[in-house]
């Protein structure tokens, strides 16, 4: 091993850019404003991710087995609105299982539909964002949701409860991400994933069922949501039925963030925990520093465009597109 | 007839028929379910039609260019949005305030500028960087939202001009200015499309990128251009439908590129691209207006309508491989 050239150093930077970057934003935001290392204000971003992060485990099985899921979002407003009805008619031990199950139910729908009947995921799940968007609304009736008897209810322990001075969001968090990173790394499904996502025809031809692969990665999304649904239900034991509008691209953009392609075929349960976790810091570090909430948009398109610009560059070995 | 004849023409005139179906299908259900006793085929009410398709409908016919170049624009709701803070806002400007009505001209100008140019830096990242024009706009959808709440924080953007207003509703041969500016703009998109050089390329591209370069096509210009195009028109539909209004909240054009890509895949334009035609597009406008005011002329909420959208979009997308699956064998997965 001689010393380091440059081109070392660059590829070392373009590989692991994003890492790096959220190296430097942490420290620029440290220096600015001494209380965003607070282990209070850490704890608090990390919990307030939990939800996005949970829905981005999920989603992270769909875009390496190649496709696209857009409706998380409305799905999730969806599983909200579902367990808070069911709370109070039919309480909250049998009101979990069912909602569940019904969110499984339409992920298992958009994977028939995307697995079996091979149609492009992009329409479908932006079909499923408006039609389940649609259900939810007529289902609630158009009102909001909400637990009547606030006080006297466990369900709240999903979203407000802590264990060891943990918050329980947080636990699910990372044992979910922990379960799905050991499933997507090291068993016989995950290497499919990555197969099926990275090249799909030669995956078939070595034996694997695509359509499997593909409706089983769109269920455990689902699940996800569900699990996202429940924390965002506990959490505030009411709900508008627009709850989850817009999430979907939050959560493609931190599993964007985190380095999986969008061509499918790869990424890891890792490195969207750390896009996550990018977008929450980033947050929080800009309302710290004093900026209006709203400039975080701006900055999450620019971080968005410069991760995937890097990304693709470090593959290419040019900074400019060769597009004439 | 020679094989495929048919299929062809299923295809070219499925979105036709489909609005036919949709006419008949309100009409007879009107009659029973309708709470008013007025037909839905009123000429009035058609004349409406079209006036309502109109925002959705001049963005469709850029998507239409841009889908067919093999790129999507998630954007174009933020940019309408943008757009329409810029037009009305500029109208209070101090410098402009010795102009009177003359501002309007000026701050039309504006707003399609800043169209262009939100566009133009959509185009120009997708050409220069080479990433997927699906992430780009992804990113400048969020982006461009931001710039709007920035604009003026969560409050609506309001001027009323009432010269400008008379404008708007005006109706020139019985028919409305903005269904005037949705004709214009299909028939120029149209004839860009069939009757000139950028419109082949642009075919050209999405069918095959590689072959369009080596038959020395400039794809990133190209792809630039027509980037500019859907930001013009995103930005003339806001300039068309806040000259009404005269005001915007900063949610306004959420969803539109829902509705957008809806009505253009309804049209049978193909997301992989290569393969769309501007006149199904405005088939397709048409018929997804038919169904928002079909549903609600026979009492179905808003809530029916978004189920009922996403689901034929889904079953549209699937009779379109079946109508596609054809004559190929593909391979058994």
């Amino acid at each position: 091993m001689g010393a380091l050239s440059k081109s070392d150093i660059g590829g070392f930077l373009a590989r692991q850019g994003i890492l790096v970057a959220f190296v430097v934003f942490m420290i620029g935001f440290t220096i600015a404003n001494d209380r965003f290392v607070d282990p209070d204000n850490i704890l608090g971003v990390i919990r307030s991710s939990a939800i996005l992060g949970v829905m981005a485990l999920g989603v992270t099985f769909v875009v390496i087995s190649g496709n696209l899921d857009l409706s998380v979002g409305s799905m999730m407003s969806f599983s909200t609105i579902v367990v808070l009805d069911l709370h109070d008619k039919i309480g909250p031990g049998l009101a979990i299982p069912v909602m569940f199950a019904m969110t499984l139910a339409l992920g298992a729908f958009i994977g028939f539909l995307v697995g079996y009947l091979k149609l492009n995921s992009l329409i479908v799940t932006l079909g499923m964002l408006s039609a389940i968007h649609g259900l939810t609304l007529t289902y609630s009736g158009g009102k909001n949701m909400d637990i009547v008897d606030k006080e006297g209810t466990w369900f709240g322990v999903f979203g407000q409860g802590t264990a060891l001075g943990v918050p329980i969001p947080i636990l699910i968090f990372a044992i979910l991400a922990a379960v799905l990173g050991m499933t997507l790394a090291k068993t016989p499904f995950g290497r499919k994933v990555y197969a099926v996502g990275g090249n799909g025809v030669a995956a078939t031809f070595s034996g694997i069922r695509r359509a499997r692969v593909v409706f089983f990665c769109y269920l455990m999304s689902a699940f996800c949501v569900a699990t996202a649904g429940l924390i965002q239900a506990s959490r505030s034991l009411g709900s508008q039925n627009t709850v989850g509008q817009g999430l979907e691209l939050e959560v493609l953009a931190a599993v964007i963030l985190g380095g999986a392609s969008l061509m499918g075929g790869s990424g890891t349960i890792f490195k969207t925990v750390i896009g996550v976790l990018i977008l929450g810091f980033i947050q929080n570090g800009l309302l710290l520093v004093g900026l209006q909430f709203y400039a975080q948009y701006v900055v999450t398109w620019i971080i968005i465009i410069l991760a995937v610009w890097l990304d693709i560059a470090a593959k290419r070995g040019r900074l400019w597109s060769p597009i004439a | 007839m020679e094989p495929g004849t048919l299929s062809t023409f299923l295809k070219r005139g499925a979105i036709w028929a489909f609005i036919v179906i949709e006419l008949i299908f309100f009409s007879i259900a009107g009659e029973f379910l309708s709470l008013s006793d007025k037909a839905f085929m009123d000429f009035d009410n058609m004349l409406l039609l079209f006036k309502q398709s109109a925002p959705i409908g001049i963005i469709a016919m850029g998507m239409t260019i841009i889908m067919v170049n093999g790129n999507i624009d998630l954007s174009v709701g933020a940019t309408y949005a943008l757009s329409g803070i810029i037009l009305l806002d500029a109208m209070s400007w101090p410098i402009f305030g010795s102009l009177g009505d003359a501002v309007i001209p000026v701050a039309w100008l504006l707003a399609l500028l800043t169209g262009v140019l939100l566009g133009a830096l959509n185009g120009l990242i997708v050409w220069k960087t080479g990433v997927d024009a699906f992430i780009v706009t992804l990113g400048s959808m969020l982006g461009y939202r931001g710039l709007v709440f920035m604009y003026n924080g969560e409050q609506p953007t309001s001027h009323l001009n009432w010269t400008l207003v008379d404008f708007a509703e005006a109706q020139f041969l019985g028919i409305h200015t903005p269904t005037w500016f949705l004709l214009a703009v299909t028939l120029a998109i149209w004839f860009l499309m069939t009757r000139t050089v950028h419109g082949r390329n642009a075919y050209a591209i999405g069918d095959n990128r590689t072959a369009a370069v080596n038959a020395g096509i400039r794809v990133g210009p190209h792809m630039m251009i027509n980037f500019m195009i859907i930001g013009f028109l995103a930005a003339l539909s806001a300039v068309v439908f806040y000259s009404e209004s005269g005001s915007v909240n900063p949610n306004d054009g959420e969803l539109y590129e829902l509705w957008v890509i809806t009505a253009v895949v309804l049209g049978g334009t193909k997301l992989t691209g290569g393969a769309g035609s501007i006149v199904s597009t405005f088939g397709g406008v048409l018929a997804i207006q038919l169904l928002r005011k079909g549903l609600s002329h026979i009492g179905a909420d808003t809530s029916t309508v978004n189920l009922v959208i996403g689901l034929i979009l889904i079953a549209v997308l699937f009779l379109d491989r079946q109508l596609n699956l054809k004559g190929k064998e593909e391979l058994r997965v």
